[in-house]
């Protein structure tokens, strides 16, 4: 049920990669297997809501931006964007409109900057792209306001410097321009700070939480860092081998995790000043299974601490364990 | 800074070291004056932003310094000798069999086309004098140390995940027996949960053999979870070094402070970002004084003009105006 409230509905969406079986397993007519990266996944994002994806590498997060973006093709579900199904619109020019209201910002400044534009370029090139400014004028003035919005203050003095001249924070505020300067409504950040020093971190988060004050945009914010995904989200999914197993509002997800996967991981994450709670399961061992090769049953069972037969058999369904809370483990209830 | 040379019980000493590196004729200081001590099985963080000398402070005490750097001042000593760390050669004995390093990025570290079990015997035989038969042995056990089933030796780097590609780099870190290891940045390229691991076996293998460690990162929680004591570092200078509970608790440099509170704490239950302000420091063009005064929220006149010493205060080290008044022993000691 799509809520016109929400900017962004994601329904039951699959990415598989096929992979390309072995000749012999071909002509023995073998079914090649398919890598599950995203495996069913439902997630909602409201105007001006700041969503948090959390996963370790390998959970499928990644894909889940880029199919938001249009940078994937899904191979199931559906996906809504202000109502309208967007899942099986392709082409760059049916495309237009779309890429103008979802952007998305990536993890490596260092590398998502062309080296040899100027900053206005880079910033200038999704105005001009898609056609967004009349003149000259009103492109310099959209620049200047997206690099003022990024914290790159005055802007001016940013127009004509490459990206080698400037340092870490300040590149990734570029990007962060690039992203902004066609003011979308829902911005997909990938792992926008995983690269950048401590203190230059908080800076950017300050830039992306005043965005949404002053513009109400949306943010999927992806990231592996569970406390960052507290500080600055509304509501937390995680995410493991491509399913959803627990989602909620940040706080609940923090302080009351209900899926041993959320457990673990805010077990593992070393804090200052103690963990509240710790040790309450044993720590996990083993590494995240390949996803050409999805446990039976929970996916989590063979690494779960606390799994028990049905675990092993079947798949539990996404339970509301609160209010906006659900986890899909058969403990929870 | 004198006397403590002779004192026995420092398994390594760090007197006064400043290394430059030259670029293209101009040469840019990355560390000045860093003094420190470390005993036997103790683990210390050295902790601070991109460039502020945490990697070159390390590599200096392994005497892997890159050919364009130069020591200009102070010396290394370990057991109280000096160590010849800007000689390769002379190095050579010293390094992987007293101190050993193990580095971020275990893909890149570790040779692609040899079996795992190969290359944690090589330094056994190369440095130990060990039969290939010998060196095998030694290196099953090895793996069996860091939780690595020996039989899986036979594999290749690139049939390990990156959890137990970081287990190999400590076997083979391991290799020679040392008695110091440094860590570069262990687990910066590992997941939450497989960095509690690794985190843990570090912790593990340094009780059970005594072993000192020397934890880099840029990730103060790190510290707070493996180590006894961290140093602060900021622009190539120590800038605040105690023991973890008095650093976390009271954090005496402004620096200090403000980089505790940028960090994300959902114990504390505040949900307020709260950023330092300003950019990290140019170190071709230093800014004047104490290198931190432009974004230091704590400013004073002197700060822009006189850098700061490393004063003694408690139990700990700090380098800050703020603390000088109360501060009449102005003797840069060991900690």
């Amino acid at each position: 049920m799509p809520d016109t409230a929400d900017v962004l509905c994601l329904e039951s969406l699959h990415v598989h990669f096929p992979i390309q079986g072995r000749l012999f397993d071909r002509l023995r007519g073998r079914p090649a297997g398919a890598v599950r990266a995203v495996d069913g996944i439902d997630l909602n994002i409201g105007r001006g809501e700041i969503v948090a994806l959390v996963g370790e590498s390998g959970s499928g997060k990644t894909t889940v931006g880029r199919v938001i973006t249009k940078l994937a093709q899904p191979t199931g579900g559906r996906m809504l964007f202000d109502g309208r199904d967007m899942t099986s619109v392709q082409g760059s020019s049916a495309l237009r409109p779309y890429r103008h209201r979802v952007q998305m910002i990536f993890q490596d400044a260092y590398q998502a900057l062309n080296p040899r534009h100027t900053v206005f370029d880079i910033v200038a090139e999704p105005l001009r792209s898609l056609r967004l400014v009349e003149d000259g004028k009103q492109l310099a003035e959209r620049v200047g306001e997206a690099l003022a919005s990024a914290g790159l203050n005055p802007p001016g003095d940013f127009f004509a410097r490459f990206p080698h001249e400037l340092s870490g924070g300040q590149r990734q505020r570029v990007v962060i321009a690039g992203a902004l300067a066609v003011r979308p409504e829902l911005i997909v950040a990938d792992e926008p700070v995983s690269m950048l020093d401590v203190s230059i971190r908080a800076q950017i988060l300050q830039v992306l939480v005043d965005l949404r004050a002053k513009h109400n945009m949306a943010l999927l914010f992806i990231t592996h860092d569970l406390p960052l995904a507290w500080l600055i989200a509304d509501r937390i999914a995680v995410l493991y081998l491509g399913k959803l197993v627990e989602i909620g509002s940040a706080d609940e997800v923090t302080f009351n995790p209900r899926h041993p996967y959320t457990v673990a991981l805010r077990n593992a994450t070393p804090q200052i000043g103690g963990n509240v709670g710790r040790a309450e399961l044993p720590a996990l061992q083993g590494e995240v299974p390949s996803a050409a090769r999805v446990p039976k049953g929970c996916r989590f069972h063979p690494r779960c601490p606390v799994a028990f037969d049905r675990c092993r058999e079947e798949e539990p369904p996404p339970v509301e364990v609160g209010s906006g809370h659900t986890a899909a483990c058969w403990l929870a209830t | 800074m004198t006397g403590s040379s002779q004192d026995k019980a420092w398994l390594l000493e760090v007197n006064g070291l400043s290394v430059d590196y030259g670029l293209k004729g101009v040469s840019s200081r990355a560390i000045e004056s860093v003094s420190f001590a470390l005993r036997a099985g103790e683990a210390v963080g050295l902790v601070g932003e991109s460039g502020s000398g945490k990697t070159t402070t390390a590599m200096a005490i392994a005497g892997l310094l890159s050919p364009n750097a130069r020591v200009s001042s102070g010396d290394v000593r370990y057991r109280g000798n000096r160590l010849p760390i800007d000689d390769d050669a002379a190095m050579r004995p010293h390094r992987w069999s007293e101190t050993s390093v193990v580095f971020q990025g275990a893909m890149n570290a570790l040779n692609p086309v040899h079996r795992i079990i190969k290359q944690i015997a090589e330094p056994c035989m190369l440095k130990l004098g060990m039969s290939r038969g010998e060196a095998t042995t030694r290196a099953r056990e090895l793996l069996e140390l860091v939780g690595i089933p020996a039989d899986r030796g036979t594999a290749y780097p690139h049939e390990l995940s990156g959890g137990m590609r970081q287990r190999v780099m400590i076997a083979m870190a391991l290799a020679c027996r040392p008695s110091i290891v440094i860590g570069d940045e262990p687990t910066t390229a590992l997941d939450v949960i497989t960095q509690a691991q690794i985190l843990k076996l570090l912790g593990e293998l340094r009780s059970q053999l005594n072993l000192a460690l020397i934890l880099i990162t840029h990730d103060l929680s790190i510290v707070a979870e493996a180590c006894d004591r961290v140093m602060i570092m900021y622009a190539g200078r120590i800038v605040e070094d105690g023991t973890v509970a008095e650093i976390f608790a009271r954090p005496k440099h402004p620096y200090t402070r403000l980089l505790i509170d940028s960090i994300p704490n959902p114990a504390n239950g505040k949900k307020v970002i709260r950023p330092i302000p300003g950019d990290p420091p140019n170190l071709v063009i230093r800014p004047s004084g104490c290198a931190f005064h432009p974004r230091c929220p704590s400013v004073m006149g002197v700060c822009g003009t006189e850098v700061p010493s490393l004063y003694k205060l408690g139990q700990g080290r700090v380098a800050c105006h703020m603390y000088e008044s109360s501060q009449k022993d102005k003797v840069a000691a060991h900690a």
